[in-house]
């Protein structure tokens, strides 16, 4: 007998949270390289982490490639219109307060065409957790460049690279009132976890911004490579500043390798939530 | 009644939902009494005139009495929020006018894919654009059918008085449940600015029909969250209640997973209109008087109908053979009816004044080759009980 053969014979045909992923919608739909299942892993295990019971737990999403996370976490999950995520979970989180409500999506989808309702929801102070997974581009659609992209960075639809300042999200969250915000990326998967268990713990609206490679509409423009690679790039220029004041210094450049990358859990603030 | 039990419990302590009693009620307020009766649980709406009053009114109301009230950033948010409260289980209501409902378009449509039921009261106003925001207009009628992408089918009542406020929004709520439809009231500025009496009866006497429930308890065999009964309507599964289900805007299978095949997808757009019009005999609601031997039949609705039916009475009068049809459910469209009256062979012809430019006219010359008269004002004034009266005698 092979060590191989011991090897398979032994092998877990089960992972602990499998029970919270809809199994019978695998595989997914991502590309390789993509960072949205180790987001959707990682809510998953918060979930399963949580004091909470799963049936208390609701999902929402907008439109997009993330967008699709909604659809294979096996927890009530309701997939909405685009940019429309977190109004259609105020609905929810108002009317049954009792729920915890996590709305993951994409950069697009909450700060360009939903980013009216993203600083609305931030100055309400809405009770949910909101995961921005932001991969600089518009996957779903094939690469065209959004309110994240770096200036400089090329997209289908900016052939000569951005001209638009982008977005600082964490800058955004913490100027129009949420109570904690934080930014890591998929390679910080423990910190990542961490930061949204921290949120499914505390009232108000609760903001994560989390970089994840998207290798086919965005590397492969950028000659940043494979998945890996850009996760390379989080490894070598990820600095955490816990608790950092200067948010309105912690623009993203992925494309200068001089440039660092703050992530952390920088705002944890209390402020009462919305009472309707 | 309402899922939420807190509220429930809490709501005796709490000011009454029914104001019993004789009132002398503006329209747009009924309208918030109505659906406060039917067990409103949340409300959230954008101020636009002339539909303010609808949310003024509630803002205090509601949340006396056990609701909840948002202020939302504009209608596409008013309109999301009302959906997400409803699939937690909510009765929810949002209130706007022509512009806002424009922007809602986007999310009546998620609304009628996710069957998610949900009423829209809409105080229509002199349109195209910003129009005149403080003058009557009856222009949002085809709108309300085809406003959002793709087919689907709906339900609009057009009340015609605050007392029709009060009934229809109580009877918009049922509907809406009963075939997880979003539902309109399609007032008008006038039928919405009027002050009138409107009588609210006893709590017992307002019907209340109610969302089916799943048959099986969560965990027990899988529940297809989508797959109907014989009316064509699947039970409803709410947030919270452990069924685990899925709820996409993506053209979905019977799990109410992503199923992006032509046959799914040609299935359940089928359905989602055959569900309203194959039930269109319970759904549809008119009211007529002097039909039966008329030769001349006016059809109306909303504040036009008020004018309308002065002038068909006073025809009357004067010994000419003319009727009325005014409608109380604009969508479903009296069909049937209509087709009806041509097919007894006295009527020679229709008349359908409106406070737009020939929406419903259409609708009635589809149904007919006879004439179809038309009076029509873009907006900003009804006719008048004299104006048709003289189409009438011509």
């Amino acid at each position: 007998m092979s060590a191989i053969d011991i090897n398979v014979k032994n092998a877990p045909t089960s992972h602990p949270i499998d029970h919270l992923l809809r199994a019978d919608r695998l595989p997914h739909i991502l590309c390789p390289g993509c960072g949205i299942g180790t987001v959707v892993h990682s809510y998953a295990h918060a979930i399963a982490n949580s004091d909470l019971p799963e049936d208390q737990h609701v999902c929402v999403s907008g439109i997009g490639c993330s967008g699709r996370a909604a659809g294979y976490v096996n927890v009530d999950s309701y997939h909405a219109t685009h940019g429309r995520a977190l109004p259609f979970a105020l609905g929810i989180a108002v009317h049954r307060p009792e729920l915890k409500v996590t709305v993951i999506s994409g950069d697009g989808d909450l700060s360009s065409i939903g980013g009216n309702h993203l600083i609305h929801a931030a100055r309400r102070n809405v009770n949910m957790t909101v995961i921005c997974i932001n991969n600089f581009t518009y996957g779903m659609t094939g690469g065209q460049v959004g309110p994240t992209t770096p200036i400089g960075a090329k997209g289908t639809t900016a052939p000569k690279g951005a001209v638009d300042q982008p977005f600082n999200l964490p800058y955004l969250a913490q100027a129009t009132g949420a109570t904690f915000v934080a930014r890591w990326t998929i390679l910080h998967v423990r910190e990542f976890q961490d930061a949204i268990l921290r949120c499914m713990n505390k009232e108000g609206f609760c903001f994560i911004e989390v970089l994840s490679p998207c290798p086919t509409g965005f590397g492969r423009a950028n000659k940043i490579g494979d998945g890996l690679h850009e996760v390379e790039i989080y490894r070598e220029r990820c600095k955490i500043r816990h608790g950092a004041t200067n948010l309105q210094d912690i623009d993203i450049d992925l494309i200068d390798p001089e440039k660092g990358i703050t992530v952390g859990n920088f705002v944890d603030i209390d402020r009462p939530p919305l009472v309707a | 009644m309402p899922d939420s039990a807190c509220a429930m419990q809490t709501r005796e302590e709490l000011e009454p939902r029914v104001l019993t009693g004789s009132h002398f009620m503006l329209g747009d307020h009924a309208c918030a009494e109505g659906a406060l009766a039917a067990g409103l649980d949340f409300f959230a709406g954008y101020p636009i005139t002339p539909s303010t009053e609808v949310a003024e009114h509630l803002a205090s109301r509601l949340p006396a009495s056990g609701g909840r009230f948002v202020q939302m950033e504009d209608e596409l948010a008013s309109m999301a929020a009302i959906i997400g409260a409803s699939a937690a289980g909510a009765r929810s209501l949002t209130a706007t006018s022509g512009p806002g409902f424009s922007l809602m378009m986007e999310n009546i449509g998620l609304a009628a894919m996710l069957e998610t039921p949900c009423v829209v009261a809409n105080v229509q106003r002199a349109s195209p654009s910003t129009g005149i925001p403080t003058m009557v207009g009856q222009s949002d009628i085809l709108q309300a059918r085809w406003g959002s992408h793709g087919d689907y089918g709906i339900i609009a009542y057009c009340p015609a008085s605050p007392q029709e406020c009060f009934d229809l929004t109580v009877k918009a709520f049922n509907a809406a449940d009963k075939y997880r439809v979003p539902v309109f009231v399609m007032m008008d500025e006038i039928v919405g600015h009027m002050m009138e009496r409107v009588v609210i009866p006893q709590p017992k006497d307002i019907p209340f029909i109610g969302r089916k429930k799943p048959k099986t308890r969560p965990g027990e065999g899988q529940f297809l969250s989508y797959r109907p009964d014989d009316d064509l309507v699947p039970p409803m599964a709410h947030a919270g209640e452990g069924y685990k289900v899925h709820m996409t805007g993506l053209t979905h299978d019977e799990r109410g997973y992503p199923a992006m095949f032509p046959e799914t997808h040609d299935i359940l757009v089928n359905r989602l209109v055959d569900k309203i019009r194959l039930n269109a005999a319970d759904i549809e609601m008119h009211e007529e008087f002097d039909c039966d031997d008329a030769d001349t039949i006016v059809v109306s609705f909303g504040c036009t109908a008020r004018s309308a039916s002065a002038a068909v009475r006073q025809a009357r009068a004067e010994g000419l053979k003319v009727g009325m049809i005014r409608l109380i459910t604009v969508w479903p469209f009296p069909e049937g009816r209509i087709r009806e009256l041509v097919a007894q062979g006295d009527v020679k012809r229709f008349i359908v004044p409106e406070i737009n430019l020939g929406q419903l006219r259409r609708e009635v010359e589809r149904l007919t080759s006879l004439p179809v008269l038309r009076l029509n004002h873009a907006g900003g004034q009804m006719p008048t009980p004299n104006a048709i009266l003289e189409l009438i005698r011509s």
